[in-house]
């Protein structure tokens, strides 16, 4: 019961945060259907936030995609992991599939027992689905109300949820020194190359740091 | 149609296919420590970068302003083990008032 319970205030805490996405998604000048397609099927925040930051920094179509496809890549992994609790097959594991992302995964695998690793997966993943996309919709349709939307903090809203996710897992050393590198590299070559390259190449900072 | 939305269907499409391939590949694949030890940090980096982009760069130019503040709320939160939407909300309403206050 508990289990159920945790999973859905997760959802509803991290779908909330959808509202900050269909804001920024319509004040970086992308349409209501835009923001809500992008949480209905992409559904994946960081891929969903990159894609717009990208565009509206004056990145091309091209580089939001390579750059929103990669940041979907650990997706995959959870994928990989996902599969060996649950054993799906046919429409099951490709539903399963869409709700696959770090929340859905960190809640599951955080569980002791099987069951309540796979009752942790559907709950968290479903109660961010329609919350991530009941929210995208309310902050899309108000972003228009709110105007400059720096005035009102939407600006930094974006890498803030990124913080949250990604300190947790900086206690690790490895991981600590390829963020460190990743965010200096970005920052220092941001003004030589084009939108998108600062993200994208820091790939090779994961290969480099991770090679032994 | 418009490059926003090319952008926003292909990257839809390629992002569920990635999350099906994760569940439907064979776990060996992904076996070698070597492979495991890159594929677990290419989040981290993407993530990393992406921060510093949106925080401190405008238009691709480095920038700091009302946003560092912002952030560095969000560090502190996340160090006091403050719950997520507290973090979030505070770096929004951190930021939001160093903004107005310039203005």
């Amino acid at each position: 019961m508990s289990v159920k319970r945790d999973s859905l205030s997760v959802g509803l805490a991290v779908g909330a945060a959808g509202v900050a996405f269909g804001a920024v998604a319509v004040a970086d000048h992308f349409s209501v259907a835009q923001a809500c397609f992008l949480s209905l099927v992409l559904f994946s925040g960081a891929s969903q936030f990159s894609l717009v930051a990208v565009m509206s920094a004056g990145g091309s179509a091209l580089s939001a995609i390579v750059t929103g496809t990669f940041l979907g890549g650990r997706n995959g992994l959870y994928g990989v992991r996902m599969a060996q609790i649950l054993k799906l097959k046919g429409w099951k594991r490709a539903l399963a599939a869409q709700i696959t992302i770090d929340e859905s995964t960190g809640v599951a695998i955080a569980q002791s027992e099987l069951e309540d690793q796979k009752t942790a997966f559907w709950y968290t993943g479903f109660g961010v689905y329609v919350f991530w996309n009941i929210f995208t919709l309310l902050g899309a349709v108000g972003a228009k109300a709110i105007g400059d939307t720096s005035a009102w903090g939407l600006d930094v809203a974006s890498p803030a949820i990124f913080c949250a996710v990604l300190f947790p897992r900086l206690k690790e050393r490895k991981m600590l020194i390829a963020s460190i590198l990743a965010f200096v590299w970005a920052l220092s070559i941001t003004e030589l190359v084009p939108a998108g390259v600062p993200i994208i190449s820091t790939v090779f900072i994961a290969a480099l740091v991770g090679w032994k | 149609m418009s490059s926003q939305w090319i952008a926003v269907i292909i990257t839809s499409f390629a992002c569920y296919a990635l999350k099906f391939i994760g569940h439907a590949i064979p776990e060996i694949w992904l076996s070698h420590p070597r492979v495991q030890r890159i594929t677990n940090l290419i989040p981290i980096v993407l993530l990393s970068s992406l921060v510093a982009m949106q925080a401190f760069t405008t238009k691709t130019k480095f920038v700091v302003d009302h946003r560092l503040a912002g952030i560095a709320v969000a560090l502190i939160a996340l160090k006091a083990k403050l719950p997520f939407p507290v973090v979030v909300i505070g770096a929004m309403a951190t930021s939001a008032i160093v903004y107005r206050l310039k203005i």
